[in-house]
């Protein structure tokens, strides 16, 4: 009996995890509907959304460039660097373009977006939650499901396609400063080269990529802040558990779109 | 005989094993204030809660002036909270909005618009809790709990509801706070002739706010008569509570 037990206790430990995990799945599945409900049905709150814009998208501006900027810049040393190894110096502006806009554009600001915004977004509906602020505002005939949920998600599926684009935009211009600065490129020629690598599936799959990282990043805000519970402790947790989840969420939906757009 | 204006009957609500509500039968006449009173844990905020449509009981009947509140949904619902005010027990004030935007939520349902109008209502809703005009453009987070308590009632009567619900209205407030938010309930109550319905554990809120006192316990409701026949219930339960005593029917780890 004891043998049996230890034999198979990794597998119930196994099975348990992956129970769970699925039922993980199914509630923010069902969240994720009921929240699409709220953002296509009355009643809409317009200002709330545009307080939400200018929180998710103005202020994360800031974090999305430096992160851009720099990420842009050791990326073309990276691959002057690694071009050198088969005197393939020249193909930084090309490569930087394609990484930053297929890729690291929308993946980086994604990731910071859902470390900055997801994060808030869960305390602030946990805190909501644990001082009864919620129900108050059941109580008062409004559906924090329309007046909470919808505008943050809505802004954050707005806003993150505005983000990406400047970060890739600042992205390239980081590659550029160091290419010309450091690396002795020309100017002109790094950034025609650029443009002339540019194609419209990457610009249009950067932006959808956009598009659905705001929304799952606010997705897992709203879902751990929404549900959370236990005073201090269930606001902190929800905090994290919305991090975790948006970032995983988000490299899970990058491989996923990167493969349908460009898997051939 | 007339309808009682809130009737419950059987109502139960256990949370996984443990039942917090194990057949509520409880009727509150129109007019009336009735506080319900029992110790920390004996589920009087679980039943606050599925009579305002929070929680969902497991069985049993809630009805307003007759109608079923169990079950109801949509628009429905959203018409019978039209009738309630609700006093949570730490305010629950928006945090993000001012306190002339908390006061007049109700009315507003959080559309922006109409202003100047929502700002004279809340204005004029402070002023009958004993707040001065200059509090409606001040943020919850700086008031005091006292002041946040009468935001708080300010907002639950600025709708005029029929019904007022109050969750541990003194609680966290020192005594002389705590007997000014009594008194404003008292006044208020009477001045809307609203039907009100409190719960609290503190003995001088619910002898100042009551017509009549209900106790539960044991996820029943023990005894319940007028505010006058508390000190003479005959309930050994209904004493050891009213008198504070440790020792008695009630052990200090009944309800958790």
């Amino acid at each position: 009996m004891v043998l049996a037990d230890t034999l198979f206790r990794p597998l119930i430990v196994l099975g348990s995890f992956a129970l769970s995990l699925l039922a993980g799945i199914g509630r923010l599945a069902m969240f994720a509907g009921r929240a699409v409900r709220a953002m296509l049905t009355p009643p809409w709150y317009p200002a709330r959304l545009f307080e939400q814009m200018a929180l998710i998208g103005w202020f994360s501006l800031p974090v999305v460039g430096m992160t851009a900027l720099f990420t842009g810049a050791a990326l073309a040393q990276q691959i002057y660097v690694g071009g050198q190894r088969f005197s393939a110096e020249s193909t930084v502006p090309a490569v930087t373009v394609i990484a930053m806009v297929r890729e690291l554009g929308p993946v980086l600001a994604g990731l910071m977006v859902a470390g900055r915004v997801s994060s808030a977004i869960a305390a602030e509906l946990a805190t909501m939650r644990v001082t009864e602020q919620l129900d108050a505002m059941v109580t008062l005939r409004t559906d924090p499901w329309r007046y909470l949920i919808a505008p943050r998600i809505i802004a954050a599926t707005l806003m993150m396609p505005v983000l990406v684009g400047v970060a890739n935009i600042v992205g390239i211009l980081g590659g550029y400063l160091l290419a010309v600065y450091r690396l002795d490129f020309n100017g002109s020629t790094y950034l025609a080269t650029t443009m002339r690598y540019l194609e419209a599936d990457d610009i249009v799959s950067s932006l959808v990529k956009a598009a659905v990282f705001g929304f799952l990043l606010a997705l897992a805000g709203c879902y751990h802040g929404y549900r959370s519970g236990g005073g201090a402790a269930g606001v902190g947790r929800a905090t994290t558990n919305s991090v975790v989840t948006a970032f995983i969420l988000i490299l899970m939906f990058n491989l996923a779109i990167t493969v349908a757009v460009f898997g051939g | 005989m007339s309808v009682p204006r809130l009737s419950i009957r059987g109502l139960k609500k256990a949370f996984g094993p443990k039942v917090v509500l194990d057949g509520v039968d409880l009727d509150v006449a129109v007019g009336e204030s009735l506080v319900i009173i029992g110790g920390s844990g004996t589920g009087k905020s679980v039943l606050l809660k599925c009579i305002l449509g929070l929680i969902h009981p497991d069985s049993g009947s809630i009805k307003l002036d007759g109608q079923e509140l169990v079950g109801l949904k949509g628009k429905a619902l959203e018409q019978a909270r039209a009738r309630f005010g609700m006093l949570f027990q730490g305010g629950a004030l928006f945090d993000s909005l001012p306190v002339w935007r908390n006061v007049t939520f109700a009315l507003t349902q959080g559309k922006l618009g109409a202003g100047a109008a929502m700002h004279k209502i809340a204005v004029e809703n402070l002023a009958k809790v004993g707040l001065e005009p200059r509090v409606a453009d001040l943020r919850p987070s700086e008031l005091s709990g006292g002041m946040q308590k009468r935001v708080a009632l300010a907002r639950a009567i600025a709708a005029n509801p029929e019904i007022l619900f109050f969750d541990e209205p003194t609680t966290g407030l020192d005594p002389i706070r705590a007997d000014t938010i009594n008194a404003l309930i008292r006044q208020q109550v009477s001045a809307m002739g609203a039907t009100a319905l409190t719960i609290t554990h503190d003995m001088a809120s619910a002898r100042h706010i009551a017509d009549r006192i209900a106790m539960l316990h044991g996820g029943r409701i023990l005894w319940d008569g007028p505010v006058s026949q508390l000190d003479s219930s005959g309930n050994a339960f209904v004493d050891q509570f009213v008198h504070g005593r440790s020792e008695g029917p009630i052990t200090a780890g009944a309800n958790g």
